[in-house]
């Protein structure tokens, strides 16, 4: 985790001195960095309560990742599934189990390698989002991928 | 359904003269508490202040009994002496605790006896030879014991532990989770794990010797581990891919657990001296929660194989599987009851809450014991007659553990010094 940090900390800097440097940003963008797979793909999908289906509005967002993660061959990832708080521990690790590991297939369906990717569920024990509202609820049922 | 339940909710105490002998029959809900005294122990005033405090404590916790205040006292009998038992009578007083403490060398010698005040009869007379100071604790929760078991004849649980899951929320607002251990009355609580990952659903071992619980410290996926709960030293259990999650014992050397492997989730029963691993389930989806009955003749669990949570058991080789809840919503979190007669569990029902309940074994006489906004993580009392979970009242409003009869009464908040979650109660009756 720290490491991711340190990571888009340094690529953050990166950033900084690209707007300075003619020479960096043509640099940046011969070789984009990873810190734009936000912007351009969003780094999650949404799920229905109790469901580890892929909406059509998920399966519109993982086309976008599946691009992104074609173009930059080189970054391996790690799908982190997660549940809201209104279910029960044990069996909402197996959830959040199930919700990465859709993810998961999807990507490798469309051609991501397989060794690139590693899963975790969180269940209910790490929400993204923090409160108790049915919005959050729905912002918390995800899978995110992480730029490892 | 609604008749069991308002047979159950409108039943007053029982109690029935069995043998001659007084009796409260627990296994109907009660109205008002069984009066007991307890007369003052011949001997070191402080050592028996101290006792008297505890088995009033345990005994007053169970909502079944009331200890007669010492001011309405007339005589104080010691135990060589026949009580007058017209003047207990008179206290409406079912029992009498006589004894005495003595201090020989650097033990003390404890007798008690428990007198029938209506039969007039003597139910019990026990004598601790060499009860060193620090055991005095250990030694008055088995004079409530005695009582308890004489009053009830269910087993006792006054000598029992409580492990659980102590949360903290830290300066900057992240959470920190450890696992804790105390007496089931709050007593002697100290921290097992230092850890700086998410660590949850620890699980005595038979013995309370040790523990298995699930933590995050070690790569990515979560795992297993046991721990000791003397040296505080915990190790990987098993060599599992993919997360291992779910843990319980079947006895001190095999366990039962959930591994997830693709999204898949199976239960495997696991010999922890060989190591050898055997999957119990071929379930395409989620199985997990596995507990075993305690003849060790079947498992229930927990699945969505039909399409919505539900509860199922099997035989432990894996036979015979079937679905046994049927009723309204999503269950989860099956307990087999150390008394074998009932299956504890949580229920999901949409726009109701959560709540906990207890079914038989074949699915047969649900029955709803309480509700929450959020309960989960069932826990049973070694004699099968109390339920402990974690609760939340409302958004934000925090974990808690709570401690509540099988017959719905006696709801009570256990002392934790901060929230608490994942109680798990130990077996043993020391």
């Amino acid at each position: 985790m720290l490491r991711l940090l340190f990571c888009f900390a340094l690529l953050f800097s990166l950033v900084g001195c690209s707007g300075t440097s003619s020479q960096g940003s043509k640099h940046l963008h011969s070789h984009p960095l990873p810190a734009n797979f936000d912007q351009e793909a969003e780094n999650y999908v949404l799920f229905k309560v109790n469901s580890a289906q892929i909406s059509e509005e998920g399966i519109q967002k993982l086309e976008r990742q599946v691009k992104w993660l074609k173009r930059y061959r080189y970054i391996n990832i790690i799908i982190a599934g997660h549940c809201d708080e209104r279910g029960t521990r044990e069996f909402n690790l197996a959830l959040g189990s199930k919700r990465a590991n859709i993810v998961k297939y999807y990507l490798v369906a469309s051609g991501i390698s397989d060794s690139r990717i590693s899963t975790v569920s969180y269940g209910k024990e790490r929400p993204v989002v923090l409160g108790s509202t049915p919005k959050i609820w729905a912002q918390n049922r995800r899978s995110v991928i992480i730029l490892n | 359904m609604n008749k069991i339940l308002a047979l159950y909710l409108l039943c007053c105490i029982c109690i029935f003269q069995s043998n001659a002998l007084t009796r409260v029959d627990i296994t109907k809900s009660h109205a008002s508490p069984l009066p007991i005294a307890m007369a003052d122990f011949k001997g070191p005033v402080s050592i028996f202040s101290n006792i008297h405090k505890i088995v009033k404590s345990d005994l007053e916790s169970t909502g079944l009994f009331r200890m007669i205040s010492k001011d309405a006292y007339i005589e104080n009998p010691s135990i060589d002496t026949i009580p007058t038992f017209q003047s207990w009578r008179q206290l409406n007083s079912t029992i009498l605790l006589v004894g005495k403490i003595e201090k020989v060398d650097s033990y003390y010698r404890i007798c008690f006896k428990i007198w029938d005040v209506f039969s007039q009869k003597e139910i019990a007379n026990q004598e601790y030879k060499k009860v060193l100071p620090g055991n005095l604790r250990k030694v008055s929760h088995a004079i409530a014991d005695e009582v308890y078991q004489k009053l009830t004849g269910e087993k006792p649980y006054f000598n029992t532990k409580i492990s659980y899951v102590s949360l903290k929320k830290n300066k900057d607002q992240s959470e920190s989770r450890n696992i804790a251990m105390m007496d089931q009355d709050g007593f002697n609580h100290r921290y097992l794990t230092n850890d700086k990952d998410i660590v949850i659903t620890p699980r005595f071992s038979p013995n309370a010797q040790s523990l298995l619980y699930l933590s995050y410290k070690n790569g990515l996926d979560p795992h297993v581990y046991t721990l000791n709960t003397k040296t505080k030293v915990s190790r990987l259990l098993g060599d599992f891919s993919g997360m291992s999650y779910s843990p319980r014992y079947i006895d001190g050397l095999n366990v039962l657990l959930a591994v997830s492997k693709k999204g898949v989730s199976n239960i495997y029963r696991l010999n922890m001296k060989n190591m050898e691993k055997k999957q119990m389930t071929s379930c395409s989806s989620i199985c997990t929660s596995p507990s075993v009955s305690p003849d060790k003749k079947q498992i229930v669990f927990n699945s969505d194989m039909g399409g919505s949570r539900q509860i199922y058991v099997m035989n432990t080789d894996g036979k015979d599987m079937e679905r046994i809840s049927f009723n309204e919503g999503q269950y989860s979190s099956p307990l087999w009851s150390p008394r074998g007669d009932l299956i504890a569990f949580t229920k999901m029902l949409p726009g109701k809450g959560f709540f906990i309940g207890v079914m038989r074994p074949d699915g047969s006489r649900e029955r709803l014991i309480t509700r929450g906004w959020l309960v989960d993580s069932v826990s049973w009392a070694p004699n099968g007659r109390v339920l402990m979970f974690e609760k939340e009242k409302g958004p934000g409003k925090g974990k808690y553990i709570y401690t509540i009869d099988i017959t719905g009464h006696n709801e009570k908040r256990l002392k934790t010094p901060g929230q608490a979650s994942d109680p798990s109660w130990s077996r043993n009756f020391e």
